[in-house]
């Protein structure tokens, strides 16, 4: 192939004095560039961080309030946003155990139960548990791995913005009852055309396609921070395991949101232009639905789940002041957590009627998949053998989890089993598993975790007192409502039917889950008001108040704008235990223009200087244009077609810089 | 308290542009490229899984996509990479006034297969609401087709920019760069589309 080069074209595309034009202004840049402040020696301390605080604050007002790419502001929101879809979802879960108390209700009919379980199960697992994952995460790796900003911070703005319309667009439109009724999983056929007509189902599909855009968006914008912005020295093989988590949690996100965009995009197809993929009359199958949304599905569970190992990691090395034992064990736990995720799938279909080779194999897989996490579990027990373990809330926390999640694994190692799957398919058998699975394996390491966070987050501790009634209560009142559910189970009562009849047994364990219902709800409210009254009233934290081994506790509490006034350089896998009360660091990045440094994915040796782009208005207007475009085309497939121009201006605008000047240093306006 | 800092190097001299796996939009760009990888590789399955149920692929009464609209493409497609590779020489070189000229060349390309693609859309001797065959077809050539055109309006943006002063920034350099390995991309993941749409129903 040719190499066209400069001298044979130029002269028909560029004078030659505006190659010398060009030739000028680099050597006039170059001059420019010396004269640039940069931290060091002669450039610390107070004046230092005055002047990075002055160019890493966002612009005052609402304006600039919508347009920040401060990774702290765009993951406290995310965090805050996704508790309280929590809440909601938790209001839906009472109102549910309310009907359910007693046999033959009449309290709420059978269409409102339709929505309300389908609200709950779509809220719980699109809008609460992966963005809060997520929330906490953009918040934190940052500070982890010891940088300024997560890469594509503009992006980070986009994701949250696109979640957060796809969450008001379904509870808009469960206020109008026009909430879905198709179950979260909006199984083919009920959710097609023929057994859904109207606009509940698309309203489901619309909210999958905002939270998956965020969510992979997200799940780019983590990756990239993680490989490529973590402080010179942090190895791959010193990398904290919350970061290894979120980096397996991220690609998973990466392979495997994509099938669940995809089918529910065929589902608004069908619906909206008759196409025919779900439809068996003309040669489509259901089935084809199930195998889409389970090859998400299952891996779903795991991008829930790992970020709390990920968490459980954290605690357990701070309050028993030691590594977690056998670290390459852990990481490669979640490394082949992740890789098995997606190949047990089909063990959600067991009562489709599969091939026999399909049964014993996803049995086999299914059971595989407690291999890796036992591993983690007995690696954290170890540690906790041969630490000093102290047991402050969060570590309560952890130790609540590592007995319901065992439960909620052995019950899911039982159902993995065909013949007593194909018999506790359906009933509320499943019900209690995935809640053991999900509460005890998600949401008790993330209430932990935000307790153990918290000083980070807001520079005051919560009350521990107050912290530690709400465990027990949490940890109470989360096995009176769910244990019976394994007996009701047992006993046939099927999930998703709004009541029951009297004299099947089953009124003492729906009781007994109503009331542990009200009482887990009471312990939420309890943890919120201590977050609240902590937040004015807390004991102020310092820096380090765990005597914490990582990076987040290098820097002030709250964070400043700016995270680090210098660059840490990490030396081991527990830099802040190794530190003999210096931090080393590395200087030389630009203190007037934002600016990070990106290192090797593998080494961490330093590679390149990074501009980080400014507060901007874009993300929220493409976010607008997106979601009119998302929502419009529940309507009518015109709305794609007319909606490219808009969302195309808006994120050419995003991109194109707001000056054309050359500067002496790359900056992203 | 705070910890004090040990100061223990210097990354002033450090470059803020380089090509390949340091920078970190090829990062993002490969991140993107698997999910829409991910979204293909799941049309495929559905394909392969609805060709299972039928008989015979196209179905009995069905003609397979008339080849001329969509070999056209595919030739054009495959040619473009020549001015697709010249691009990137040029980037990784600096040479302004070489993407200058090539980036529009590149975008005349796209458009000139946009208009190809929609006298493909003409020759698949189907609409998408005649059966599940139908509609995987054209699922297959809608969403290739939203790809086309992201990388094509990404391309003009690009091209525009690159007549600004800014153009002669190495990270600028950099995004033209990574745009025509995205371009690779977008006619490699056609391949087996091409071979999917025109030639599977043939066998």
């Amino acid at each position: 192939m040719t190499d066209i080069r400069a001298d044979k074209l130029v002269d028909m595309v560029e004078p030659r004095s505006e190659r010398e034009r060009v030739e000028a202004e680099n050597r006039r840049l170059a001059e420019e560039r010396k004269k640039i402040a940069r931290d060091g020696p002669k450039l610390k301390g107070a004046e230092l961080e005055g002047r990075l605080d002055a160019t890493w604050r966002r612009p005052p007002g609402i304006i600039g309030w919508l347009a920040t790419v401060d990774h702290k502001e765009i993951g406290r929101r995310y965090i805050v946003t996704a508790l309280l879809f929590l809440a909601l979802g938790g209001v839906l879960a009472l109102a549910m155990r309310l009907q359910l108390a007693r046999p033959d209700s009449t309290l709420i009919s059978a269409d409102r139960y339709n929505q309300l379980f389908t609200m709950h199960g779509s809220t719980m697992m699109f809008l609460f548990a992966v963005p809060v994952m997520e929330g906490v995460a953009v918040y934190i790796i940052p500070l982890m791995v010891g940088t300024r900003s997560t890469a594509f911070p503009r992006l980070n703005a986009f994701s949250y913005y696109m979640y957060l319309f796809g969450g008001l667009m379904l509870w808009f439109a469960f206020a109008l009852n026009v909430g879905p009724d198709i179950g979260w999983f909006a199984y083919t056929p009920l959710s097609g055309p023929q057994f859904s007509p109207g606009k509940r189902a698309d309203i489901w599909a619309q909210m999958i396609t905002f939270t998956e855009v965020a969510a992979l968006s997200a799940a780019v914008v983590l990756v990239c921070t993680i490989l490529k912005c973590r402080a010179p020295g942090m190895t791959l093989a010193r990398m904290p395991l919350f970061a290894w988590a979120m980096l397996v949690v991220a690609v998973m996100i990466i392979f495997s949101m994509p099938a669940i965009a995809l089918t529910s995009g065929m589902l608004i197809s069908d619906r909206l232009v008759g196409t025919n993929f779900f439809n068996a009359a003309e040669h489509g199958d259901a089935l084809l639905w199930q195998h889409l949304f389970w090859f998400f599905g299952h891996p779903e569970v795991y991008i829930i789940f790992l970020p709390a190992t990920g968490f459980v990691s954290v605690i357990i090395e701070t309050f028993c002041r030691r590594p977690v034992f056998a670290h390459s064990v852990v990481v490669l736990a979640l490394i082949s957590t992740g890789i098995l995720a997606f190949g047990l799938w089909v063990h959600h279909m067991f009562a489709t009627g599969l091939p026999r080779v399909g049964y014993s194999f996803y049995t086999a897989a299914s059971m595989s998949v407690s291999i890796p996490t036992g591993l983690q579990i007995f690696c954290w027990l170890a540690t906790m053998w041969d630490g000093r373990p102290r047991f402050p809330v969060p570590m309560l926390y952890v130790v609540g989890f590592i007995v319901t999640f065992v439960i909620g694994g052995l019950t899911g190692v039982m159902v993995a089993a065909v013949p007593l799957d194909l018999q506790l398919h359906d009933t509320y058998f499943v019900v209690a598993h995935f809640h053991y699975v999900l509460i005890g394996g998600a949401v008790f390491p993330l209430l932990g975790i935000l307790t153990y966070w918290f000083p980070k987050f807001t520079g005051r501790m919560m009350n521990d007192t107050l912290g530690k009634v709400t465990f027990w209560m949490t940890f109470a009142g989360f096995h009176l409502t769910f244990f019976p559910m394994h007996w009701s189970g047992l006993l046939g009562m099927p999930r998703r039917v709004y009541t029951y009849p009297a004299g099947l047994g089953l009124e003492l364990p729906n009781l007994i889950s109503t009331l542990g219902s009200f009482v887990l709800g009471t312990a939420v409210v309890l943890f919120v008001v201590n977050g609240l009254v902590s937040l004015y009233r807390g004991a102020i934290a310092g820096p380090n108040p765990w005597g914490a081994a990582s990076l987040e506790w290098a820097t002030a509490s709250p964070p400043p704008v700016y995270n680090f006034a210098h660059i840490p350089v990490v030396e081991s896998s527990t830099p802040l235990w190794d530190s003999d009360g210096e931090l080393p660091v590395v200087t030389g990045l630009r203190v007037d223009d934002k600016e990070i440094l990106l290192t090797t994915v593998v080494a961490a040796t330093p590679d390149l200087r990074e501009p980080v782009p400014a507060a901007s208005l874009w993300p929220l207007i493409a976010a607008i244009a997106v979601g009119i475009v998302f929502v419009a085309s529940i309507f009518s497939p015109w709305a794609l077609a007319f909606g490219l121009l808009p969302c195309g201006i808006a994120f050419a605008a995003w991109f194109w810089p707001k000056d054309l000047k050359r500067t002496p240093e790359p900056v992203i306006i | 308290m705070m910890l004090e800092p040990h100061f223990t190097g210097d990354v002033a001299d450090l470059p803020t542009h380089k090509f390949g796996p340091s920078s970190l939009t090829w990062w993002g760009i490969i991140g993107f490229m698997v999910i829409e990888g991910g979204f293909f590789m799941l049309t495929f399955a559905a394909y392969f899984f609805l060709m299972g149920h039928e008989q015979g692929w196209p179905p009995e009464g069905r003609q397979a996509p008339d080849l001329l609209a969509g070999t056209l493409f595919t030739i054009v497609m495959l040619l473009s990479e020549i001015p697709n590779t010249l691009v990137k020489k040029a980037a990784r070189a600096g040479d302004v006034p070489s993407i200058r000229l090539l980036l529009p060349v590149m975008v005349a390309i796209g458009a000139v297969l946009l208009v190809i693609r929609g006298f493909e859309f003409n020759s698949l001797n189907c609409r998408w609401t005649d059966d599940a065959y139908s509609s995987i077809i054209w699922a297959l050539l809608v969403l290739h087709a939203s790809h086309l055109i992201t990388d094509w309006g990404d391309t003009v943006v690009l091209a525009a920019l690159m007549y600004t002063p800014v153009s002669h920034e190495g990270r600028r350099w950099v995004d033209v760069d990574e745009n025509s390995l995205y371009w690779r991309y977008v006619w490699l993941l056609w391949i087996p589309i091409y071979l999917m749409i025109y030639w599977v129903p043939r066998l």
